[in-house]
């Protein structure tokens, strides 16, 4: 490996040749906490319309959306699986076993194998958080969600979100975040997509092309 | 696959090229098509924040503060990188960080690299460095896969082939993936793309990607995209390099509150990109087993200590200014000479060159404002232009420089604005010298020498025949 010490020293040098006299970890903390932040950072609707919020902007980018108690995730997770002809579903491990239904192939990660979750034909997952405004749903590497891969390869990702898991605006999601901020967490909103032709926005190249979302209340 | 990069010893002025440029039709339509349709749709998911004012004032003070401690930030950073398993490399310019780059992909034991879209890596050439030495490198966002293939120079920062159409990229790929029967529509064209590299996904074993941002406090790196190519090479391969410029740094997680507000909303027009990936150092069975992040100066430092340029270094790369700016639209992002184009390449191509080159850029600019106010850091790029034209200026008036014809001129006209006497003698000369050129309707539609850049492309009116002082004195008199 290259050593790059004699870079490290010199790139630092003109950091500190350019700038004012370095300060003390305590001042620059300060500093920081000056920062302004006039920004919204806390929700301003009531439940429902945060539920609603989050249902219409999954709808604008394409997603499915389906709502319903606990005690009816199987049944809701049979039936869209049925209407899209998925039959073969990659889960990670710690995935709560009374949300899966009967008669699918459940293929469990290893988190080794990557050619066993390309071959499936869908990915089931819960999440971490999801923010309304944005239509954004957090994974990490927690029981229940997995690495990173298997929610990327599969064609298909059905996720469950608990309501409570839900806020309303991006910084509430980051501060609830900080306390598993090293996790390898993905961030996704709607199928993936690019618009790099024309602008036009096409759903799916490389991560899943459909996505489907089932809201437990 | 041959590449090619820009070289700004070779690249001919912003005046030049724009000229040539000026003449391409279609190019001039897919821009102005392309960066339309994302002003409307940024202004749509902007104008529904009601405190987007306030979160760009505490983006442009988060970068603010994070380059008067920059130091502090990037020594956090690697040390927190480190702990989490990374390797934190430094390199002073574009050839260490090719150097290391070169180094660290023979080291993974692989002679090809899947990419993500980078900037920083097209701004030191990585691809033709890497080829230079038998190493394969693949593009795998679809725009760049375009430049790619199409033996072609990105002109834009978030949507780097914006310049061709679809009929355009239809040929590109039908001859380079010999797809004889491909459709033309943008699904069809997005299809071939992922056939093309799903195989190369799962077989390549090194990625090389860019950052969005680097936590100084988690040693955490993200990178946002769309089609989840990014998530590809972050995670499928063994080994993964990561190569940022040093002002991508940011204090604290916390801080991507603001971030990923401004940004995706002020690059795509979208409330949120498909996919944001955040990881910090190696992690347990997820992902690549080695973790290498390259930082970059680069010139960097001579714009940190430029302190009225310092703010160029804000830039987030959301492309905003070149969707808003009336040049860029009209001559597209190859008239620049760079990889960073519009407003923001013209403000900081210059500065990365030390003014060695690019000295026409800060002058491809009507100084509308536009880019200033859609900046999500309010970059006051106007600032920054006039400051980098007084740079220019100073640079081309040394030495034997003071005889150059403008500068004479300019000297001559302050000499001339400072006694009112000679500003009246001035403008009673100008009418009797301008007279032979002014046509029946009053117009000048032509000048000699230096003066005929103006007549080039629009006309002058004619001075009137009595000036206002004049006017004033005479019904003083009556």
């Amino acid at each position: 490996m290259i050593d790059t010490s004699a870079a490290r020293a010199e790139v630092l040098r003109r950091i500190r040749a350019a700038i004012a006299p370095a300060a003390s970890p305590e001042a620059i903390d300060i500093s920081w906490q000056a920062i302004e932040r006039s920004y919204r950072h806390a929700a301003s609707h009531d439940r429902e319309a945060i539920l609603e919020l989050f249902e219409d902007r999954l709808r604008d980018y394409d997603a499915g959306v389906y709502r319903c108690a606990e005690s009816e995730v199987p049944a809701v997770i049979a039936r869209i699986l049925t209407e899209r002809g998925r039959h073969t579903l990659a889960i990670p491990e710690g995935l709560p076993v009374e949300w899966l239904p009967q008669g699918i192939n459940l293929v469990l990660d290893d988190r080794t194998d990557i050619a066993a979750i390309d071959a499936c034909d869908g990915v089931l997952t819960s999440a971490t958080l999801a923010i309304a405004e944005t239509g954004t749903i957090i994974l990490q590497d927690a029981p229940g969600q997995g690495r990173r891969a298997i929610t990327l390869l599969p064609d298909y990702h059905l996720c469950v979100v608990h309501a409570d898991a839900l806020v309303q605006t991006v910084p509430e999601a980051m501060r609830a975040l900080q306390t598993t901020a090293s996790l390898a967490t993905t961030f996704f909103s709607g199928p993936s997509a690019t618009a790099d032709i024309e602008m036009t926005r096409i759903k799916g190249v490389h991560g899943p092309r459909f996505v489907d979302v089932i809201l437990i209340v | 696959m041959s590449v090619i990069t820009f070289d700004p010893t070779r690249v001919p002025t912003f005046q030049v090229a724009a000229k040539d440029l000026l003449g391409d039709s279609q190019l001039r339509k897919n821009v102005r098509h392309a960066t339309g349709v994302i002003q409307n749709k940024r202004a749509i998911v902007v104008g529904e924040m009601p405190d987007w004012q306030e979160l760009r004032e505490s983006g442009r003070q988060i970068k603010k503060h994070t380059l008067e401690h920059l130091d502090y930030y990037l020594e956090q950073f690697e040390r927190n990188c480190t702990a989490a398993g990374g390797h934190v490399h430094w390199a002073r310019d574009a050839a260490d960080a090719r150097a290391i780059a070169i180094d660290l992909v023979r080291q993974s034991g692989s002679d090809e690299v899947i990419k993500i879209k980078s900037m920083t890596t097209e701004e030191i050439g990585l691809n033709t460095a890497l080829e230079a030495v038998g190493l394969n490198a693949y593009e795998t966002d679809l725009a760049e896969l375009i430049i790619q293939l199409g033996h072609d120079l990105p002109s834009h920062i978030v949507v780097p082939a914006l310049h061709k159409n679809r009929q355009q990229i239809r040929e590109i790929f039908m001859r380079e993936m010999n797809l004889p029967n491909l459709g033309e529509a943008p699904q069809d064209l997005a299809e071939a793309a992922r056939t093309f590299l799903r195989e190369k996904f799962l077989r390549v074993k090194t990625g090389v990607s860019g950052a969005n941002f680097l936590i100084a406090e988690t040693g955490g790196v993200v990178v946002t995209e769309s089609e989840g190519n990014g998530r590809m090479c972050l995670t499928l391969p063994e080994t993964l390099i990561t190569i940022a410029g040093i002002e991508k740094v940011i204090p604290r997680f916390q801080d991507l509150e603001v971030f990923l507000q401004l940004l995706p909303r002020s690059a795509t027009g979208e409330r949120m990109n498909p996919y944001n990936s955040i990881w910090t150092g190696v992690h347990e069975s997820d992902g690549p087993r080695a973790f290498h992040v390259i930082l970059m100066d680069n010139s960097r430092t001579n714009v940190l200590a430029d302190e009225e340029a310092r703010q160029t270094l804000y830039c987030i790369r959301c492309a905003a200014c070149q969707n808003v700016c009336p040049v860029y639209r009209q001559t597209g992002g190859h008239a620049y000479g760079s990889v960073y184009a519009g407003p923001i390449g013209a403000i900081l191509t210059p500065q990365l060159l030390q003014l060695e080159h690019g000295q026409s850029l800060p002058y491809a600019s009507s100084l509308c404002g536009a880019c200033y106010e859609v900046c999500p850091v309010k970059i006051n790029i106007p600032e920054v232009l006039i400051h980098l034209r007084h740079k220019v200026v100073e640079q081309d008036t040394k030495g034997i420089g003071v005889l150059n014809p403008e500068n004479l001129a300019m000297k001559t006209m302050a000499m001339i604005f400072r006694s009112e006497t000679r500003f009246r003698a001035a403008q009673r000369l100008g009418r009797m010298g301008e007279a032979p050129l002014v046509n029946k309707e009053g117009w000048v539609t032509w000048l000699p020498g230096l003066l005929g850049g103006w007549t080039q492309v629009r006309d002058l009116h004619s001075m009137p025949k009595q000036t206002f002082r004049e006017w004033f004195e005479e019904r003083g008199k009556a």
